[in-house]
């Protein structure tokens, strides 16, 4: 029989990190936490912590990817852990059976966890479920379903700047409707007790079925700014001209670019944030991205504690006080 | 050989009969329905229905059976003997085998093959371009002679408008049937399940209702132009539904029909990336189910197929996306459209013209009924016995099937292909 909820054990202790989506609010906090205090060891020159000591990470990259792998790898080495690059052309394996065949050959070398990036959207859903008990899953991104790392880093920003959740209003601008790093971030904020979150954007990149999500439509970016307390702007992929979503980046800017100007509809002390990499002059102009309500260079940095903890936690391991492990 | 089958509940919706009476079989074919044994019949073997329906065998006008070229996933023997398990008689095999069935060479291989196995009867759908490529017709009428009785592109798009109508004018011209996959290949690219708030919730490129509505459209233009009897397959939406309802009322020779997961199931089953539910056209929304449920029964759809397509396992192990499409469907065709008898939405004998009849006139095939004189095609069964699904136990290769462990009514006593037993239930 299929379980319904694979992420989480039977004591419901985090055992996959597939998707934000039906995790309680509990967990997300805890993630957080631990984040909190991994990250604060950090600052005070301890980088290095034993968490993962002896175990063995595997990163398996079906998609390319240079930063989300770049702090995944740091996030494992400071957690002692040993880890090993697998960059997998997606023309190798596109059918499931070599996936399968090739994750069976890493589980035969004994390793610990897989972080996973696949094209395909339930790609991570499908390797934890096919693979055995004792490796732990974390989903660096799936198609456009999900990358709820991504996702926890941004919610340790917004925390670490505004405290609360529950009396922020937010706006997500951008393709939210191919975009996984949306899809995690709108769960992460609505579980979180985010009492108001807006996604803007042109229909052809925010459909109205989002709504089921939880979120408000918004198609005018002045009408969607207006009073926001966090603006998290997302990336525009170029491939989206080419399917005739957009005419031109420029006309997407002169809509929905974030400017100075156009934030200023937003809560004097709304913060900015993104993904990376970010396309100047296309979905956030300079101004901005290097201004003083940026926050994009901090979430990188906080990418790596929340990478660190995301994968102690399925590992069932958490730091102490000392940043000692503890079990 | 003649053969009396005594007792049963004899339902032949193409007759109107609904009586506990009895069926009398000769050499094959249906000799008479009633209470008194034509004069001088004298029995070979009696067959006691007590307690069981006896109905013309099922016609399931939409079901792969990988033979030629994906023998792995199934093939005629196997797909045959587990359609006569299930109460069918009568299958129509869609061209996109490999080769497709657009030589009589091909479509004679099936019929042949068939009656070799001695299961139920296989009818080929005839290829309606070379290839399936949409660009040359078909030998139609060679292949009509060789046994097609309808012609399909299938999923294969005729993209080329002109070709689409030179097709259906020549398809008239000779007084055959064609039928339409519609789903406009544009709108459900790269797409694997509803354009809707579950696709949306998952990530999953969706497939929207407009790619069924505008290829319906398009097709219905044509046949208004052309006259062609058209059939439409599978049926997915209630918008799609009304197109079909209109052009109906507006006299236009069409007819439908939906596959039976499309009665059952919606996209919610997805749920967390279930590949037993990647269908296609994909499962849609719980309106979309009960439109459709409510135009089986009022005959705006004539047909419930079971879209059978026998997988590997390794076809439905992978990332959502990337598995393929399709449930094996034979064997829960009856109990599925039973179920909806149970559930108060068709009656019986309504639901039971949907699976014989109905396909049969629709295509304008001889079985589907107990008309004195046709093929003694016919299922036995009771309607009142529940059994569990249990797909590692199908007589079919392909073991997809998301209705394991579902509960359904009517479980097949026996089955008759030209009044010779071809399935009888132990026990």
């Amino acid at each position: 029989m299929r379980r319904n909820n694979i992420q989480l054990d039977d004591q419901g202790r985090l055992r996959h990190f597939l998707s934000v989506e039906g995790l309680p609010r509990t967990t997300l906090t805890e993630i957080l936490d631990t984040a909190e205090s991994l990250a604060s060891a950090a600052s005070q020159n301890v980088k290095k912590v034993p968490l993962l000591r002896g175990k063995t990470i595997v990163n398996l990259f079906f998609e390319p990817s240079t930063r989300t792998r770049t702090t995944f790898e740091l996030a494992a080495k400071r957690l002692s852990a040993d880890s090993l690059n697998m960059n997998i052309a997606a023309s190798s394996t596109s059918k499931g059976e070599s996936l399968l065949d090739m994750l069976h050959n890493l589980e035969a070398m004994q390793c610990d966890m897989f972080v996973v990036r696949h094209a395909e959207s339930g790609a991570a859903n499908f390797i934890a479920r096919n693979v055995g008990d004792s490796i732990a899953v974390v989903n660096a991104g799936d198609g456009q379903h999900a990358h709820p790392t991504q996702a926890m880093l941004d919610m340790f920003t917004i925390r670490r700047h505004k405290g609360e959740f529950h009396n922020l209003r937010v706006a997500i601008v951008g393709d939210v409707g191919h975009s996984r790093v949306a899809r995690s971030q709108i769960h992460a904020l609505t579980t979180l007790g985010v009492p108001e979150v807006r996604v803007i954007g042109p229909k052809t990149l925010v459909p109205e079925s989002l709504r089921g999500l939880g979120v408000h439509i918004y198609h005018d970016l002045d009408e969607g700014l207006d009073g926001v307390d966090v603006v998290m702007v997302l990336r525009l992929q170029n491939e989206r001209m080419g399917a005739a979503l957009l005419p031109s980046e420029r006309e997407y800017f002169h809509l929905y670019g974030i400017t100075a100007e156009r934030l200023e509809r937003a809560a004097d002390d709304a913060i900015v944030l993104h993904p990376g990499p970010i396309n100047r002059g296309v979905e956030i102009d300079s101004e901005v991205a290097d201004g003083e309500r940026s926050v994009i260079l901090e979430q990188v940095t906080h990418g790596i504690a929340v990478r660190m903890a995301a994968m102690s936690l399925v590992m069932g391991q958490q730091p102490g006080k000392d940043g000692e492990a503890r079990a | 050989m003649r053969t009396h089958i005594r007792g049963g509940r004899v339902i032949d919706p193409a007759n109107g009969i609904d009586a506990t009476t009895d069926l009398f079989l000769a050499e094959g074919r249906i000799l008479a329905v009633g209470d008194e044994a034509p004069a001088g019949f004298a029995a070979d073997e009696t067959i006691d229905a007590a307690g069981l329906v006896v109905a013309p065998g099922l016609v399931d006008l939409q079901a792969r059976l990988r033979e030629p070229g994906q023998e792995y996933k199934g093939d005629i023997a196997s797909e045959t003997r587990a359609a006569a398990r299930a109460g069918i008689t009568t299958l129509c095999a869609p061209p996109d085998t490999d080769p497709p069935i657009d030589t009589p060479a091909v479509a004679s291989l099936l019929i042949e093959r068939a009656e070799d196995v001695g299961a139920t009867r296989v009818l080929p759908v005839g290829a309606l371009t070379n290839g399936l490529a949409g660009e040359h017709l078909s030998e139609l009428v060679n292949l009509h002679q060789a046994g097609c009785v309808a012609f399909s592109n299938n999923r294969y798009p005729i993209t080329n408008t002109q070709v689409l109508r030179r097709a259906m004018e020549y398809a008239a011209t000779c007084d055959l049937t064609v039928l339409i996959h519609a789903e406009d290949p544009w709108l459900a690219e790269n797409g694997c399940a509803h354009d809707g708030e579950v696709a949306s919730r998952l990530g999953l490129p969706g497939i929207p209702v407009s790619a069924e509505t505008v290829e319906i459209a398009r097709t219905l233009a044509l046949v208004q132009q052309t006259g062609v009897r058209a059939h439409y397959c599978k049926v997915s939406s209630g918008a799609g539904i009304e197109l079909i309802r209109r052009a109906r009322a507006d006299g236009l020779p069409v007819t439908a029909n939906v596959s039976i997961n499309q009665l059952h199931l919606t996209e919610m089953e997805i749920g967390d990336f279930n590949t037993l539910y990647h269908v296609r056209p994909p499962l849609r929304t719980q309106r979309d189910r009960d439109l459709l449920r409510r135009a089986v029964a009022d005959g705006t759809v004539q047909a419930i197929c079971s879209d059978h397509q026998p997988h590997d396992a390794d076809a439905k192990l992978a990332p959502f996306g990337e598995s393929a499409a399709g449930i094996s469907g034979l064997e829960t065709l009856l109990g599925l459209t039973l179920r909806l008898v149970r559930d108060g939405l068709l009656d019986l004998p309504t639901a039971l013209a949907r699976l014989t009849c109905d396909p049969a006139r629709a295509l304008g095939l001889p079985c589907g009924s107990l008309t004195p004189g046709t093929a003694a095609d016919l299922c036995l069964f009771d309607p009142e016995a529940e059994w569990e699904v249990d797909p590692s136990a199908f007589a079919s290769r392909g073991q997809n099937s998301p209705y394991g462990h579902w509960f359904l009514p009517g479980r097949v006593a026996r089955t008759l292909v030209d009044g010779r037993t071809v399935h009888h239930a132990e026990g």
